[in-house]
């Protein structure tokens, strides 16, 4: 990869990490070859998590340097936000790039960050990772425009309703129905 | 402080692990995934399946080919529903299973459709998802649409298009760099990412054209950048423009003032950026480096880990070159010493390390201690290293560093951990001969309950060579030989071996040896039972005290003279042959030339136990065996010194050449290490041509050419001159490489019959007084000093005119000399208005020469300096004062 091998290329993550407490995926994003089979991730991951888990990383988020990588990361109830960089990447960019995930997770989950809130919203989590970064390039770090790019709603805004057939205009229907009840 | 979440319900508790995707299986998932079919859309259904697929794929669940497949065909009818999120999941699954090329087809239509939506989501992602999976083929039936979306008013649509074209850069080069006008438009942005994005692809497109890269710093350094990464972006190209323009300009560096500018920017990140840009500055000054100092200091006492990290880590490298700028974050850099973040704590203390003088050492140490216990290996590692350098430092204190180095020693660590302390402790023993023998007994001690082979043998074998030279030789004994009873096969045949160097290099000690020798001739190892037998043979095991044959000690105890490559093939030839083996047939000439790997480091980083200890300073002992394996340059004798390398090419040309200066007392070597960097070249007949007309003392012997000089396999060529016995002759050189070019058939590696003749321009090099110098230092220069007679010291005053600092000043009085700075004098203290230095070193004929060197401010910036000189020679003390003089 071109891109990541000097300085003078664009600033690069290389992945985004989201762990539980006992260190097992919630969701991760890898966007290097640097690891290029589910084992090297784990490992990674593993040594990581061990490396990070008794540090106290909740009020502000914290950095370490270990095989190589800056790693930012920050932690909220039972969850562990990781951020990795090569070790000559400017770590505040890195933090910028953990602040936007964070704070993006935080504004999707209505401020019940924890790991079944996390699950049970898996659908939200993938999307923000894929509106952060695209391919190891920063693409948004504003937590406010991650968030609102998550989460549009339900209906194609720009489809005229006559274009819709009468059993979509119905399933519509029934699902707006069955929400509300449910709210 | 937070704990995890507490449930408040009781009958929560039973499913704490609780998870949605508790019990998932792929198969069931993919029967799910049928519903996708269903002439009835259901949105939700259909997201919660796509969820639980990318949730399979994201725990490192594999689909096969056929699964993977079939997934995609379904995912595919999902373009019918109309539903944003669900078309926001199929954008994601169909990037997961990156489909093949005949697969992209099928979606192709729908997604181009979606390009051209009046929904900017729809637009967006669709973008990057056509782009992730195109063909070139594709590509250029929808680049109309890129360029469009490029300069599209909403950010969204721009940044993803302008994302897609940096990756598409690398695969489809040629299409995107049609793009540059509407990137450029794009740079204009008012939407901070978009001209993040644009900016970065822009330069990429133009990264091979210096000429259009300094003209795009030069207009967006005067105009605005409205988004920090932007900025970011800036300061790297900015510092690649400096970088490559930095040779041909004189007096302030272009764009200095841009980047002093962006320390002032209100986003901490592009004040890092561009502090750190600053500090890596080619020969950046002290002047230009004080702005960026000062915010890095400022950030040290940041509340923001991460900002305390970046900031000490940037001065930690800072330190390695300009250890006086640094020294003003001192106190900020202690309180560090306690930080939470044992990363930033490590770094502050080894920056401390390296800035600290001489009356700190103390008081860092016992910070040092306490911190020890509490890092990982990687992180001692590293202390290690920086106290091993402190050490050479400052002699003086070497009680306290080996001190602290036995005692981590002692603890417990892994192996490289243990490796770095015990490399440290084999550096000071060679380098400070007042460390030697309680360095030993550490040593003794440790492999008393080693857990470490490697580090056993090792240990043995140096206690070989150094423990006979100490004044007390038998205490060892006791340690080597209970290596014997206690320890695995390897250890215990070096152990013998070990034994056998006492007794052949202490006489008194003989009989005692023999009898512990006699004892592992019962060794349940044949490997030990066989040395035994060949040292107690060879040795004259009758017991008597006779001294030992040099021969004996040569051929059991030297260097082996041969690259063991070359041994290899000639005892393989020998296995087939029936003739008697000769080690006197077994070619002595390197074939490849281990030195150009080394290169710049030469003596000053020292490397251990790696290397072995027979040869101390390796770089000086390969060059001696390379120039006595040469019957021209044999026939000299021993080189007084040789130079570090200068490079005599600039980096990436066709010919890498470098050249190292062997002095001799009536003559100089000119080693030329080539390197042939063209795959496609076969180089005979290589030769260096050197015109002296500059240099007039110098008369012109010898050139010894190189044969061949195939691709990326180094080789040397020699030139010999002669100049007068013992005169520190001075003058410049300059070169022109003569050779036969050949071309070489790439796939055959065949080279071509005939050659052409050509020739190559090399810069300049000069022979310059410090040549004539060896860096030798003294741990004690008032001793050293006291000893030497007063009449031989010349005492002068100089006047040095106007100078940047006394610092400045001081090292280039230093460089002249080419002499050691001694106990740390080479530092100077910031403010100070003067400083006293000592130096050491050793003149050509072998004369020891002490220096006293005192600067003091006298006006404005000028620099006097009085300088008193002792050697074992008066006319070298005048020698000196010459070269001051002149100089």
């Amino acid at each position: 990869m071109a891109l990541s091998s000097f300085r003078d290329a664009c600033p690069t993550v290389k992945n985004i990490l989201l762990l539980d407490s006992e260190g097992k995926r919630v969701a991760v994003k890898y966007y290097s070859d640097d690891w290029p089979t589910n084992n090297s991730k784990l490992a990674f991951e593993k040594a990581l998590f061990t490396k990070t888990m008794k540090t106290n990383a909740r009020t502000e988020a914290e950095i370490t340097m270990f095989d190589n990588y800056i790693i930012v990361y920050k932690f909220i109830q039972d969850l562990h936000f990781f951020v990795t960089g090569g070790d000559d990447e400017n770590e505040l960019i890195l933090a910028a790039v953990l602040q936007g995930f964070f704070d993006s997770v935080a504004l999707l989950l209505r401020n019940n960050v924890d790991k079944r809130e996390a699950l049970e919203n898996l659908d939200l989590i993938f999307l923000c990772l894929d509106e952060i970064v695209e391919r190891g390039m920063i693409l948004e770090t504003d937590a406010n425009v991650i968030a609102g790019k998550v989460a549009v709603n339900s209906m194609d805004p720009a489809a005229p309703l006559s274009e819709q057939t009468i059993s979509q205009a119905l399933a519509t229907a029934r699902e707006h129905l069955t929400r509300t009840l449910f709210q | 402080m937070a704990q995890p979440l507490v449930k408040k319900d009781d009958d929560r508790d039973d499913e704490a692990e609780y998870s949605p995707f508790m019990g998932i299986e792929k198969g069931a998932v993919l029967q799910e995934a049928r519903v996708f079919n269903d002439p009835q859309l259901d949105p939700r259904r259909c997201s919660q399946v796509i969820t639980k697929l990318l949730y399979l794929l994201n725990q490192g669940e594999t689909f096969t080919k056929v699964e993977a497949t079939e997934v995609f065909f379904a995912v595919t009818k999902l373009f019918q529903s109309r539903d944003v999120g669900l078309r926001r999941m199929l954008y994601l699954m169909i990037k997961e299973l990156s489909p093949s090329a005949d697969e992209v087809i099928i979606v192709t239509s729908s997604l181009m459709k979606d390009m051209n939506s009046k929904t900017d989501m729809y637009r967006a992602n669709a973008i990057r998802v056509l782009c992730r999976i195109t063909d070139g083929v594709l590509l250029t039936q929808i680049e109309r649409y890129l360029k469009q979306a490029i300069v599209d008013k909403n950010p969204v649509v721009a940044s993803a298009a302008l994302v897609s074209g940096i990756h598409l850069l690398q695969t489809n080069p040629e299409v995107v760099k049609r793009w540059s006008n509407e990137v450029q438009e794009a740079v204009q942005s008012r939407a901070a990412l978009v001209q993040f994005h644009a900016l970065a692809l822009l330069h990429q497109i133009r990264q091979n054209d210096r000429l259009a890269v300094s003209k795009l710093v030069t207009s967006l350094t005067r105009g605005t950048v409205r988004s920090p990464l932007a900025q970011c972006l800036l300061i790297r190209y900015t510092s690649q423009v400096i970088r490559e323009s930095a040779s041909n300009s004189q007096g302030d560096r272009p764009f200095y003032d841009f980047l002093e500018g962006c320390l002032r920017h209100k986003a901490e990140m592009v004040i890092f950026e561009a502090a750190r840009a600053i500090t890596e500055l080619s020969g950046v000054t002290s002047r230009e480096l004080t702005p960026a100092i000062t915010v890095l200091q400022l950030f040290l006492s940041s509340s923001k880990p991460v900002l305390r990290f970046a900031a000490v880590r940037t001065l930690n490298k800072v330190a390695m070159t300009h250890p006086m700028a640094v020294t003003n974050c001192n106190i900020d850099m202690e309180s560090l010493i306690s930080d939470q973040n044992r990363s930033i704590a490590t770094l502050a203390i080894t920056t401390l390390l390296k800035t600290g003088n001489e009356s700190s050492v103390d008081r860092l140490m016992k910070q040092i201690t306490n911190f020890m216990s509490d890092i990982a290996d990687e992180f001692k590692i590293v202390v290690v290293e920086a106290i091993r350098s402190l050490c050479l430092k400052f002699p003086l204190k070497y009680r306290a560093l080996m001190n602290f180095l036995s005692n981590i020693l002692r603890e417990e660590g892994g192996f490289e951990y243990k490796k770095a302390i015990v490399d440290s402790i084999v550096i000071l023993i060679r380098d400070i001969p007042d460390a030697k023998e309680s360095g030993l007994l550490h040593l003794c001690e440790f492999i008393e309950d080693c857990e470490f082979t490697y580090l056993s043998t090792q240990i043995l074998h140096f206690l070989g060579i150094e423990g006979p030279k100490t004044s007390d030789p038998s205490k060892y004994i006791r340690y080597i030989y209970n290596r014997v009873h206690l320890e695995n096969a390897t250890v215990r045949a070096a152990a013998v071996s070990t034994l056998a160097k006492f007794g052949a290099m202490v006489d008194s000690l003989k009989p005692r040896v023999f009898v512990l020798l006699r004892r592992c001739l019962f060794d349940s190892d044949d490997e030990v039972r066989d040395r035994a037998t060949l040292y107690l043979n060879t040795l004259g095991g009758d017991g008597e005290v006779v001294e030992t044959d040099k021969d004996v000690k040569e051929f059991l105890f030297g260097a082996l003279e041969i690259p063991l490559v070359n041994l290899e093939t000639s005892l393989r030839n020998y296995v087939a042959s029936e003739e008697a083996f000769d080690i006197n047939s077994v070619p002595k000439e390197v074939k490849s030339q281990p030195l150009a790997e080394k290169k710049a480091p030469g003596k000053k980083q020292p490397t251990g136990l790696g290397a072995p200890p027979a040869a101390p300073p390796s770089t000086v002992d390969a060059y001696e065996k390379l120039l006595s394996s040469i019957p021209e340059l044999a026939s000299l004798g021993k080189p007084f010194k040789s130079s570090a390398p200068t490079e005599l090419t600039e980096a990436e040309t066709e010919y890498a050449v470098n050249v190292v200066k062997h002095i001799y007392d009536r003559h100089v070597v000119f080693q030329y290490n080539c390197t042939n960097t063209i795959p496609e070249q076969l180089l005979e007949e290589v030769s260096v041509v050197v015109d002296s007309s500059d240099a007039e003392e110098f008369s012109f012997v010898l050139s010894k050419p190189l044969r061949s000089l195939p691709y990326d396999s180094p080789g040397q060529t020699f030139v010999v001159f002669e100049k007068p016995e013992g005169v520190p002759a001075v003058g410049k050189f300059s070169n022109t490489l003569k050779f036969i070019v050949k071309e070489v058939d790439p796939n055959t590696g065949e080279a071509d019959e005939d050659g052409v003749d050509d020739e190559y321009q090399l810069e300049e090099l000069e022979v310059v007084s410090a040549d004539y110098m060896q860096k030798v230092g003294v741990s004690n220069f008032r001793n050293a000093w006291e000893s030497l007679d007063a009449d031989l010291e010349r005492v002068d005053e100089y006047g040095l005119g106007p100078r940047e600092s006394l610092a400045e000043a001081v090292n280039a009085v230093i460089s002249l000399l080419g002499m050691q700075p001694c106990e740390g004098t080479e530092v100077v203290a910031s403010n100070s208005r003067s400083h006293t230095c000592l130096l050491s070193g050793v003149f050509i004929g072998n004369v020891r020469v002490l220096a006293r060197l005192q600067f003091g401010l006298t006006g404005p910036k000028e620099v006097a300096m009085k300088l008193a000189v002792k050697s074992e020679d008066i006319a070298v003390s005048d020698a000196i004062h010459e070269i001051v003089a002149s100089g």
